[in-house]
């Protein structure tokens, strides 16, 4: 027993020996933890500057004026940045771009681009006015391979670019540049100091804050209009036929060879289909690896693009190419950020064995996002190609707004404008810098829309009686509690009316006279209009107070929409292939008369200032389909219908009061031969049809329900009219 | 005798005892002899890093023969410098490993490096505490010396280089990470930090445009050390207008700058130009003058609508920083500075931004600045500054997700996560493609159903006369009774679906089925039969028109009882409507998803337990993410069979109507707010009780009851 006893103490100090020996560098390195207290304590360190370093270091040396006027050297260019080697000056007043004239025959696709600029609202031909200037020489394509490759650029540069200036000002668009197989990305000659709008540029190239990337496009790509996305079903959960999908060229070997080459570890043929062809140029059949039979043969299976979630973006030459099409099937991911500089995985290959492993990555990576993300991204990449893809207008206008946004850059486009829905192009930061003013975003804002309107009244004819049509028409719609103002917009031969012949009423009545005398005039944006939303009317409208109101009501829940009563429809002539216009009952409706209409006050800013001088004169030599143009500006920027709100029977008086016959264009068939005419120019120049139909009617919840009309908030509206 | 007969046996006994004593020995030996050669019992033991003052550090001597580190790459971009290789071990997050503090000195012992400071110190605890730190070197993605580098003017260039050459993973610098805040020295103030460090990363303050590596340098602010004494109670952020409308604070500005905006100053009295006061006081921080009045830094700021930032000798000022954290909206006239964070942050939304050549327009330019945006602007400053800049902790972080979300950019913090304050109240909504929804998709129906086959005969029947509908999903729930037999089922031309429940509950109707491949889900109960094929298709039609809310026929809305102070459900015929019951509504299938998924609070555990108000919750739901109203279709019409009216269903009816209140305030309690929206109206066909030919109405069996 006492032997047992004496062993067992005996094997205790034994382990306890090996243990103090082993634990010893253990118990040392927690010593030196627990010292942590002793050896580190804050408040006696120093800080890291004094306070002179902070608030002092003057520049007492150089001037900055003088380092402001230095000027940039030629082989300085790559650090160029907007204060650099821009010249504001020139843009203080407008922002004016202007084109030279073209001498040479230049390619379809950049006679589009000059094209565009010169219709476009920032176009001048006085070079002394311009901000920028566009070369009337093509840079699209600077692959000297190609046909429209443009010889002694730089010779023909300095004999017809007069204010060419080392490049100030200048934008250069290209789309292409060097050739088979680094593809450098140098344009061949000194672009100084213009900006390059280029497509494929790498973050080294890139002059931050100067340059813009903008996507490559076919030589196909639709000048204007453009096609819609083709994702028009939402569906949750995405579920495609293919997960990710790549179909391209397989260079064997050159640039961003090795990323395509190692496509083929993660093709599947299930849900992951990668299929390259070897196929390039003449000379590829020398060049030809043992994989490349079988590649072309799959490749030649083709597959289509809308049944896919992800499409997979790799160094080459062409990538733009790619992401135009497959955004507008609506399946590209990737990271865009506001200023449309694209973040594509440009990651050079060191070495081809770690491409490999990291290339096995991408399904685990692409099966992580979630569901929900995976539908956001969907839908923002239709957005994208909606707001700034679709067509060559819309990329050559957003590198112009980009510049634009850089140079005014106190009221430059939040991030919110240019990624989401109507997008940059269409909300203009000089109507407001903020964005609850404009009718887009207020519930993303949570902010609540005005809670009253102004009323707009085109009027002409002179006010006879206080019981003249106006004179009723104002009295009914200062009587809603929701008015805020009257304006009658007088556009009539004789002088305006005196005020104290208009009703007396409890909102304030201005007679304010437009600029000029036009039929457009009633969209003119004026300073008394503070409200959000503008009820727009004839002289000759009916409307009760009732009808005022619960408009007011239904816009306030649709405050991007046109709402209002009588409506229009459009339909295709297939006998006459053009659009035809009617005001017959029909089950469906495009348009709304702004005779009597609730909107957003932005769109008379858009109306007056965005659209086309084209569409303007169209309107001002008719003198008529005004209300037809802001009907297709409406839809054009919401995508969709307008909404017809439910009236009362018997809305237009032909016969005033007096009982004499007014002229109206109510019965003039020539009337609708025109409004037809209109609506083709139209449709011509937004190159597409704008205009959504609709099948539904907004009426009271309990219109005409078999119910004491006692409980209706809106029995008037159930009666019938004046004759 | 006994003894010698002892003898022999006490030997005996002892023997194994010594034996085992020997082995122990022998084993110790060995044991301690190969322990000698164990990596972490050598002569120079590993260093791994331990907070402490260089002071307590071990020394590492620098050689005046030792090599640099290779000078600086200027072409650097994250694809081609970064290895991100390193990466990605420790799932999908950044690892940073810290190098040992060590002590460095010169051949004759003196120190190369200024002792640590405070602030350097607290990057190294800050990246020590975070989820990012790893202790071993080869799991790290990123590493940092620890080596103080803040403030260029306490450097020796070349030693520092050479130590940085030294470190033992260096491996041309890549991957390495280094903090600085003053860059640059006398003359010519280069905006970078001057230390050649071949391909290691700059995580700096004052960068400009050509210094700046995009996608691969951190331009971090310049921490203000009165960051440390701010408190939050002193400022108040509202509209209420300042005194001045804007203050140049600075006293380290160029002469020009004073002369043009002293220029200004004449012709705007709302402009403060401060200066140093006479006589000057070196020490002393917070007071500067003008005109002889004296105002003192930082409390100044409070005052004043916006502050202008210039630069000094160096692009970064710590004005920048105090005056986001007074609330002063920053007016930033630096030609071609990169704003901390500017990766990241939306600085639009924080800064106005000016040009040096546009100084004299200064004034102008701040008063076309809308009301409205300047309290956004001055509240957005405020925030980023408390929430990127207030700290050095903050900075560390900051530096280092940046990092992460460039190497996981499929897991990066989305624009939104960096920019909008916790307060913003908005919905983004999740259904927002610009776009009428394609007649050709149809819709399913999804009827729920208990017992009821008779009635639910009826109701499939009906519901299939709608041209549109793609699929009829019934949803037994059931687990007593097994469904009928295939046979027994109405024979009809479009794909017919059941699937059983494991328990009744009433979420089961709203569950994301498999089966349910349309965007649009009509939910329909098995007993509303009385619905037209004309009316269940316009309604389809509505809700193409408006695929993001809920579009259904019967209506309820909710109103606020003075007297009880609570909200109550109404099912009278009421002018408004804030809620579709989802007894007969169409809805997107998304919010099947959000409703099984994502419901706030116990709702779903509510509205099982007490087998009610499913559709109100659904209501909540709809309208708490796109902040719209639901769409009533068609008039009224009574769903409930109106000949079982009797006393009995009436008291039943209270109850019911009592509970559904109840619903209501619990619900509007878990949001935290009452989502619901009210409207007035509801969508009828165009030429509803028009006076037009019946015939050529598109829809003309509604409303008939």
């Amino acid at each position: 027993m006492k032997a047992k006893k004496r062993y067992f103490l005996v094997l205790i100090s034994c382990a306890f020996l090996i243990l103090c020996y082993f634990g010893k560098y253990y118990l040392w390195t927690n010593g030196k933890r627990e010292a942590k207290g002793f050896s580190y304590t804050k408040h006696k360190l120093q800080s890291y500057l004094s306070t002179k370093e902070v608030y002092g270091g003057k520049d007492s040396t150089v001037s900055p004026r003088s380092r402001r006027k230095e000027k940039v050297k030629t082989t300085d260019t790559v650090k160029c940045n907007m204060a650099r080697c821009f010249d504001f000056s020139r843009c203080i007043d407008d922002f004016k771009v202007y084109v030279y004239p073209v001498e040479d025959s230049i390619s379809p696709a950049y006679q589009k681009i000059l094209s565009i600029i010169q219709e476009s609202r920032y176009y001048t031909d006085d070079p002394s006015q311009a901000c920028l200037f566009v070369l009337s020489l093509d840079t699209l394509d600077r692959d000297h391979l190609s046909p429209d490759y443009v010889k002694n650029i730089h010779l023909k540069l300095h004999q017809r670019a007069k204010y060419w200036n080392n490049g100030r000002n200048h934008v250069l668009f290209n789309l292409y540049s060097g050739t088979w197989p680094d593809y450098i990305e140098d344009l061949g000659f000194d672009v100084g100091q213009a900006i390059l709008a280029k497509a494929s540029t790498s973050v080294s190239k890139f002059r931050q804050y100067f340059d813009v990337s903008i996507p490559l496009f076919p030589k196909h790509h639709p000048k204007k209009g453009g096609e819609r996305g083709t994702l028009t079903s939402n569906n949750f959960p995405v579920n495609k036929k293919y997960t990710l999908v790549f179909k391209g060229k397989r260079y064997v070997h050159g640039i961003g060879s090795e990323t395509r080459n190692s496509l083929h570890h993660i093709h599947n043929n299930k849900d992951i289909i990668l299929v390259t062809t070897c196929r390039h140029g003449k000379s590829w059949k020398q060049l030809k690896d043992e994989r490349c039979e079988t590649d072309n043969i799959g490749f030649d299976r083709s597959l289509v693009w809308p049944n896919l979630v992800y499409c997979i973006q790799s160094l080459a030459q062409k990538r733009g190419n790619k992401m135009v099409s497959g955004m507008k099937s609506l399946s590209y991911k990737d990271r865009l950020k506001s200023l449309n500089l694209f973040s594509l995985d440009k990651r050079r290959v060191r070495r081809n064995r770690i491409e490999v492993f990291k290339i096995v990555k991408v399904p685990d990576i692409i099966r992580s996002i979630n569901k929900t993300r995976v539908h956001a991204l969907r839908q923002h990449t239709r957005i994208m190609w909606d707001n700034y893809f679709s067509s060559i207008e819309k990329i050559v206008m957003t590198t112009l707004e980009i510049i634009r946004d850089r140079i005014s850059a106190q009221t430059a486009r939040s991030y919110v404008i240019w990624n989401s829905h109507p997008g940059a192009l269409l909300s203009l930061p000089q109507f407001s810098d903020i964005l609850r003013d404009f009718p887009f975003y207020w519930r993303h804002l949570a902010a609540s829309i005005s809670p009253n309107f102004t009323a707009i009244i085109y009027a002409t004819m002179p006010i006879m009686s206080s019981s003249s049509p106006l004179a009723r028409l104002i009295k009914n719609v200062a009587k809603s509690s929701f008015a805020s103002r009257i304006l009658v917009l007088w556009n009539g031969e004789t002088a305006p009316p005196i005020a104290n012949k208009l009703p007396q009423v409890s909102v304030p009545v201005n007679i304010i006279q437009p600029p000029q005398k036009t039929i457009s005039s009633r969209f003119h944006p004026h300073p008394l209009v503070q409200t959000d939303a503008v009820l727009n009317l004839d002289e000759d409208a009916v409307l009760t107070t009732e009808e005022v109101d619960f408009a007011f009501k239904v816009w306030q829940s649709y405050p991007e929409r046109i709402v209002g009563y009588p409506a229009r429809s459009h339909y295709w002539e297939d006998s006459k292939s053009c659009w035809g216009y009617t005001s017959k009952w029909t089950n469906e409706y495009s348009m709304i008369l702004t005779g009597a209409a609730f909107y957003h006050r932005y769109y008379n800013y858009l109306y007056t200032f965005y659209l086309h001088n084209l569409l303007h004169k169209t309107v001002d030599q008719s003198q008529n389909c005004e209300d037809i143009l802001m009907n297709f500006l409406v839809s054009h920027v919401t995508n969709l219908p307008p909404i017809k709100v439910t009236q009362r029977k018997q809305y237009k008086e032909t016969i005033a009061t007096d009982g004499k016959t007014y002229p109206t264009p109510w019965n003039d068939p020539d009337h609708f031969v025109q409004r037809q005419i209109c609506m083709n120019t139209f449709v011509d120049t937004f190159a597409y049809m704008p205009l959504v139909r609709s099948s539904l009617r907004l009426d009271p919840v309990l219109f005409k329900d078999p119910v004491s009309n006692l409980r209706k908030r809106y029995r008037k509206l159930e009666q019938e009219g004046w004759k | 005798m006994v003894s010698v007969r002892n003898a022999p046996r006490l030997t005996r006994r002892y023997t194994p005892f010594f034996n085992v004593l020997f082995c122990f020995i022998l084993v110790a030996l060995v044991l301690g002899g190969l322990s000698t050669l164990w990596p972490w019992n050598s002569e120079t033991p590993k260093r791994e890093f331990v907070l402490q003052s260089e002071e307590f550090a071990p020394v590492a001597t620098v050689l005046s023969t030792d090599a640099l580190a290779k000078s600086t790459k200027s072409s650097c971009t994250f694809y081609n410098c970064f290895d991100v290789y390193r990466c990605g071990q420790h799932g999908s997050s950044l690892t940073v490993y810290i190098y040992p503090i060590l002590r460095y000195v010169d051949e004759n012992g003196l120190p190369v490096m200024n002792a640590l400071s405070k602030e350097f110190m607290e990057i190294l605890e800050a990246i020590q505490e975070s989820k990012f730190y790893v202790t071993n070197p080869d799991k790290a993605c990123i590493l940092v010396p620890a080596l103080d580098l803040l403030n260029q003017n306490n450097l020796h260039l070349k030693e520092t280089s050479q130590i940085l050459a030294g470190l033992p993973y260096w491996n041309s610098g890549i991957n390495h990470l280094l903090f600085n805040m003053l860059p640059g020295n006398v003359p010519n103030y280069n905006p970078c930090l001057e230390v050649e460090r071949d391909n290691a990363i700059v995580a700096g303050a004052g960068l400009s445009t050509w210094t700046y590596r995009r996608t691969y340098d951190i331009s971090i602010p310049l921490f203000s050390p009165l960051s440390q004494d701010f408190q939050h109670e002193t400022i108040e952020i509202n509209e209420s207008p300042r005194k001045w409308l804007i203050v140049s604070p600075q006293i380290n500005i160029h002469s020009e700058y004073r002369e043009e905006l002293e220029e200004l100053k004449e012709e705007h009295p709302e402009l403060l130009v401060l200066d140093e006061c006479i006589p000057a006081k070196p020490d002393n921080a917070t007071e500067r003058c003008h005109d002889g009045e004296t105002y003192f830094y930082p409390s100044i700021l409070k005052n004043s609508t916006f502050c202008l930032v210039l630069q000094g000798a160096r692009l970064a000022q710590a004005t920048l920083s105090d005056a986001m954290m007074y609330g002063c909206i920053p007016v930033v006239a630096i030609d071609g500075y990169v704003l901390p964070f500017s990766e990241v942050l939306d600085w639009k939304r924080v800064a106005v931004r000016l040009r040096e050549d546009h100084l004299h327009d200064l004034i102008h330019i701040l008063k076309s600045i809308s009301e409205h945006r300047i309290l956004e602007m001055r509240k957005q400053a405020h925030f980023i500054w408390t929430q990127y800049f207030s700290s050095i902790q903050k900075i560390t972080l900051t530096t280092l997700q940046i990092i992460n979300d460039r190497v996981f950019p499929h897991f990066a913090r989305t624009y939104e996560e960096w920019n909008d304050p916790p307060w913003k109240e908005g919905t983004t909504p999740p259904l927002n493609l610009p776009v009428i929804v394609p007649k050709s998709q149809g819709f399913t129906a999804v009827i729920l159903t208990y017992d009821r086959v008779e009635s639910l005969f009826k109701v499939i029947r009906r519901v299939v006369q709608a041209p549109s509908i793609a699929k009829v999903l019934v949803v037994w729930n059931n687990q007593q009774k097994h469904p009928p037999p295939a046979t027994s089922w109405p024979k009809i031309n479009k794909p017919l679906k059941v699937v059983q429940t494991k328990e009744n509950k009433l979420s089961n109707r709203f569950y994301p089925y498999d089966e349910i491949e349309t965007e649009a889900v009509l939910a329909i109960d098995d007993d509303i039969v009385m619905l037209t094929a004309d009316e269940l298709e316009f309604a389809y039609e509505v809700w193409r028109e408006f695929p993001d809310r809920i579009v259904g026929f019967p209506s309820r809305v909710h109103l606020w009882d003075n007297n009880t102070g609570k909200w109550k459900y109404e099912s009278e015929w009421t002018n408004e409507i804030s809620m579709v019951l989802t007894g007969a509504a169409f809805y997107h299938k998304y919010y099947s998803y959000l409703y099984t998924t994502s419901l706030p609070g116990d709702i779903k555990t509510w509205v099982d337990s007490r087998m009610n108000c499913e559709d109100i919750a659904m209501n909540f739901l709809v309208a708490n993410i796109t902040g719209k109203a639901p769409i009533k279709v068609t008039p009224r019409k009574k769903f409930k069979c109106p000949e079982c009216t009797n006393v009995e269903m009436l008291s039943a009816d209270v109850i019911h109507m009592a509970e559904r209140s109840e619903c209501i305030n619990k619900f509007a309690q878990v949001y935290g707010k009452m989502p619901l929206k009210t409207v007035e109206f509801r969508a009828d066909p165009v030429l509803y009780k028009d006076n037009f030919p019946e015939k050529l109405k598109r829809f003309n069996n509604i409303g008939s009851l």
